[in-house]
C-alpha cells in the first residue's frame, strides 16, 4: 500500500476576469476586431488560455482561484473541506477530477478516481430508468460488467423496480433524483469526490444519502467532501481542510478547522457596507474577541457599529442569526431600546445575548438597516459575523440537526411484571 | 516513486524556490505507471502546447462509448412515428427533388446513368456526411453543461454522433441496392475499393466534426452557420453534378475535398459510369487523414479549456 492516496504540490489557477466581457463573442466580432488591432487581439485571446503562464507578473485582470494549494491525504482519510464562497473549493475539486487544468503545479492520485459534483450527470428524459442507470454509471467511470453486478441493488435502493422500462420523463422528480443518488452511492472507487450534492432532495432523503455516505465513507475510502452543511461534514469526516482565497489556511482535525473557518468568515465579514453606508460587527463572548465558541450560560456581545455619509433621521437595526442549515434561530431588534436614535452620521449598537440552549454547529448574523418608521431595508447584510456554538450541555436533550437543546430529566419507572 | 518525498509539500512555501512549472512531456503522460499494482495512478500537471492521445484512456471508456452511441440513436428518434424510416425518407425524397430540378429541369449531365440513381449514389455518403458533422457539433454544444461536471475523454462525445449516424448510413445504403436492381445495374470490380471509401468517408466525417465542434465550443456562430455551411459544402462536392465538368487544370484542387473521392469512386465502383479516379482517391485519402489526426489533435489540445469556456 502506498502511504498517501492524493499529493497536491503547489496546485494554483488562474481566471481571467472579465474574460467575457472583452471576448468578443461572435465571430463577426472577432473578425473586426482582428482588423482593428491584428496584433493586439491575438494577445489578448492568447492570455486568456493562458491566464498565469509566462515570465509577465500577475496583472490585475488575472484573477488567482487557487494559489499554491499543497495537501496531502492518507488513504481511508474522509475530509470535509470548507471555505466561504469563491475560496476556491469548486476549482480545486474541478483540478483534481481533471475537467480542468491546474495553471501550474501537480496533483497525484493513487487510485480509482470517482467524482460526484453532480447527481445524474448524463440522464437524458426520453431514456428509460434501466438505460440511464447504464449511461450515468459508464459517466461516472464504471464499466458495463460491474453495473450488471449492482444492477438490482441500485434498483432496489432507489425503489424504481416497476419503472425500469418507463423513459424517465414520465418518472416524478423525486424518483429521478432517487435513481440519479443510487447509481452514485454504488460507485466503487478508491478515491471518491463530492461536492455538495447533499444539498439536494428534501430532509428525509438527505437522513438516507448521509446514512448512505457514512456507508461508503466507512468502507476504506478516501473521500473528499465539500459541503456548507456543518453537521453533514461534522458526521462524515474524520479532517477537514479549510480555504480562503484560494490558500489552504488549515488542514488537520475537524474541530480545529471548522473553529478556524468561524474566523475566516468573521473577520473578513465583519466590514460590509458600499459607498453610503459602512457596517461594522465585532463580537465578543464572556468580554473576550479572540473568543469564536459561545457555549452553553456564556454570554455573547455584538456590536455593531454603522455609518452613513449623510445624516440620517432615525435609523433602526435589526440583526438575524441563522443556525449553519440556514434556518432563522432569532432575531433582535432595537425598536425596544426606550429612546429612539438621534439623527446623525455615526450610531453604535450593543446587543447582549445569554446562551441557554443554543448548540451544535454555528450560527451566522445577518445585519438589516432601515428608517425607523419603515420595514424596507436600506441595506441588508448577510451572514456579517459567525459564532461557533458549543456542545450540548450534559442533561440536555438534543435532536440531531436541531439548534436548540433544553434542560430535559428523565426518570425510568420501574413496572411491575 | 521520485515523487513521493512527502517532506517536499510541507515546506513553508514562502522558503520553497519558485519553479517554473514544466509541461509533461508527451513520455511523461504515456509513461504514468501504476504505483501500485492494484492502484491506478492519476497525475496531473499543468500543460501547454500540444499533449499526445491518450489511446489507453479511449479504450478504458469503451462501454461509455457503447451507451453514448446508443443514447444518440434511442434519443433521436423517440416519439417519431417513422423512426428509423427517416434514414430512408431523407435521402430519397432529397433525390426526388434533386431529379426534377437537376434532373429533368436543368439537364445536368449525369454521365449517361440515370439521375435518380446518379444523384442517389452520391446523397447516400453525403448524407452521412452531413448529418454526422451537424450531430456532432450540436451534441457538445448541447451537453456541454456536462462537460463542467466530470471528466471523460471529450473525444468520444463527438465520435458518438458519428457512430450513430453509421445506421442510417446502412439503411440507405439498403435502399440504394434496391435502387440498383430496380435500373438493372451491376456493381463492377471497383466495388471492392468501398470499405476503404467509407473509411475516408467516416474520417473525414469526424475530422470535421472535430474542428467544427472546437470552434463552437467558443464561438456559438458555428451552431448558426452550420446550415448553410453544409449546403455549400455539398456543391463543393459532386453530388448533383458530375465530377467530369470539372476542368482537368482543377482537378487537383478539387480533390483536396476528400468527399468528392467518396463520391466519384462509389460512382464507379457501382454503375461504372466513370474510369477508377486514381489520382482523385489518393489525394482524398490524404486530405481526409489530415483532416482527422489535425481535428483530433486540435479537439484534444483545447479539450481542457471547455469546461473554462463552455
Amino acid at each position: 500500500m502506498t502511504e498517501h492516496a492524493i499529493i497536491a504540490d503547489r496546485i494554483s489557477k488562474a481566471y481571467q476576469v472579465g474574460a467575457h466581457r472583452a471576448r468578443p463573442d461572435t465571430l463577426v466580432g472577432t473578425l473586426q476586431s482582428w482588423l482593428a488591432a491584428p496584433i493586439k487581439n491575438y494577445q489578448h485571446i492568447r492570455s486568456l488560455t493562458n491566464a498565469g503562464r509566462g515570465r509577465r507578473p500577475t496583472n490585475r485582470e488575472t484573477l488567482w482561484a487557487l494559489q499554491d494549494v499543497s495537501f496531502e491525504v492518507h488513504p481511508g482519510e474522509v475530509v470535509g473541506i470548507v471555505g466561504r464562497n469563491g475560496a476556491g473549493k469548486s476549482t480545486l475539486l474541478k483540478i483534481l477530477t481533471r475537467i480542468t487544468d491546474p495553471t501550474s503545479g501537480s496533483a497525484d492520485m493513487f487510485g480509482r478516481v470517482s467524482s460526484l459534483l453532480e447527481v445524474g450527470t448524463g440522464f437524458h428524459p426520453e431514456l428509460t430508468g434501466r438505460e440511464n442507470v447504464y449511461m450515468n454509471g459508464t459517466i461516472l467511470g464504471m464499466t458495463k460488467r460491474e453495473i450488471d453486478r449492482k444492477f438490482d441493488q441500485i434498483v432496489e435502493f432507489a425503489g424504481v423496480e416497476r419503472f425500469l422500462e418507463t423513459p424517465i420523463k414520465r418518472y416524478s422528480s423525486g424518483m429521478q433524483v432517487r435513481l440519479a443518488f443510487s447509481v452514485a452511492a454504488h460507485l466503487e472507487p478508491e478515491i471518491l469526490i463530492i461536492d455538495e450534492v447533499l444539498a439536494v432532495g428534501d430532509a428525509e432523503f438527505q437522513k438516507r444519502c448521509i446514512g448512505k455516505m457514512r456507508e461508503v465513507a466507512g468502507g476504506g475510502r478516501t473521500v473528499l467532501f465539500v459541503s456548507h452543511n456543518m453537521s453533514a461534514i461534522g458526521q462524515l469526516c474524520t479532517s477537514g481542510m479549510l480555504l480562503s482565497d484560494g490558500k489552504v489556511m488549515a488542514r488537520g482535525e475537524l474541530h480545529e478547522v471548522i473553529e478556524a473557518y468561524m474566523k475566516d468568515l468573521f473577520h473578513t465579514h465583519s466590514e460590509v457596507g458600499d459607498d453610503s453606508t459602512n457596517v461594522s460587527v465585532k463580537t465578543s463572548i464572556n468580554g473576550c474577541e479572540d473568543e469564536h465558541v459561545w457555549d452553553h450560560g456564556a454570554r455573547l456581545t455584538v456590536h455593531v457599529t454603522v455609518e452613513t455619509k449623510e445624516t440620517m433621521q432615525r435609523p433602526a437595526i435589526d440583526l438575524y442569526f441563522h443556525s449553519s442549515s440556514g434556518r432563522m434561530i432569532f432575531a433582535q431588534s432595537d425598536r425596544f431600546v426606550d429612546q429612539p436614535m438621534q439623527s446623525s452620521k455615526r450610531w453604535s449598537f450593543e446587543f447582549e445575548f445569554i446562551n441557554n440552549g443554543f448548540v451544535s454547529d454555528y450560527m451566522t448574523v445577518d445585519v438589516g438597516f432601515r428608517y425607523c418608521s419603515s420595514t424596507q431595508y436600506l441595506g441588508l447584510w448577510r451572514s456579517v459575523a459567525a459564532i461557533a456554538l458549543g456542545p450540548v450541555p450534559v442533561g440536555h436533550s438534543h435532536g440531531r440537526e436541531c439548534p436548540v437543546s433544553v434542560p430535559c430529566a428523565v426518570q425510568v419507572q420501574e413496572m411491575a411484571a | 516513486m521520485t515523487t513521493l518525498n512527502s517532506q517536499h509539500w510541507q515546506r513553508d512555501s514562502a522558503e520553497v524556490p519558485v519553479v517554473t512549472p514544466v509541461a509533461p512531456s508527451l513520455d511523461d503522460v504515456a509513461k504514468a505507471v501504476p504505483a501500485d499494482v492494484d492502484l491506478i495512478r492519476t497525475r496531473i500537471r499543468a500543460r501547454s502546447g500540444f499533449a499526445g492521445i491518450d489511446w489507453n484512456e479511449l479504450y478504458r471508456n469503451r462501454d461509455l462509448f457503447r451507451f453514448l452511441v446508443q443514447r444518440e440513436i434511442k434519443v433521436r428518434y423517440a416519439q417519431s412515428a417513422i423512426g428509423i424510416g427517416w434514414a430512408i425518407l431523407q435521402p430519397l425524397f432529397t433525390m426526388i427533388v434533386f431529379t426534377v430540378i437537376f434532373g429533368r429541369l436543368a439537364n445536368v449531365d449525369s454521365d449517361g446513368v440515370p439521375y435518380a440513381l446518379f444523384s442517389f449514389i452520391a446523397l447516400v455518403p453525403w448524407m452521412y456526411y452531413a448529418n454526422a458533422i451537424t450531430d456532432g457539433v450540436n451534441n457538445l454544444i448541447v451537453n456541454s453543461p456536462m462537460l463542467s461536471k466530470v471528466y471523460f475523454p471529450r473525444l468520444l462525445m463527438p465520435l458518438a454522433s458519428n457512430a450513430a449516424r453509421l445506421i442510417d448510413f446502412a439503411v440507405a445504403s439498403v435502399v440504394l441496392i434496391g435502387l440498383m436492381s430496380w435500373y438493372g445495374k451491376v456493381p463492377n470490380l471497383g466495388v471492392l475499393l468501398i470499405p476503404w471509401l467509407m473509411i475516408v468517408m467516416v474520417m473525414s466525417a469526424a475530422g470535421t466534426t472535430f474542428w467544427l465542434a472546437t470552434f463552437a465550443i467558443q464561438f456559438r456562430d458555428v451552431k448558426h452557420a452550420m446550415g448553410f455551411v453544409v449546403q455549400i459544402l455539398m456543391y463543393a462536392a459532386p453530388v448533383v453534378y458530375p465530377a467530369s465538368l470539372i476542368p482537368d487544370a482543377y482537378r487537383f484542387w478539387y480533390s483536396i475535398n476528400p468527399m468528392v473521392a467518396v463520391v466519384e469512386g462509389m460512382r464507379c465502383g457501382l454503375v461504372g459510369s466513370v474510369g477508377m479516379p486514381w489520382m482523385t482517391i489518393v489525394v482524398g485519402s490524404c486530405s481526409a487523414m489530415l483532416l482527422f489526426f489535425s481535428g483530433m489533435l486540435y479537439f484534444n489540445h483545447k479539450e481542457r479549456q471547455f469546461a473554462d469556456v463552455a
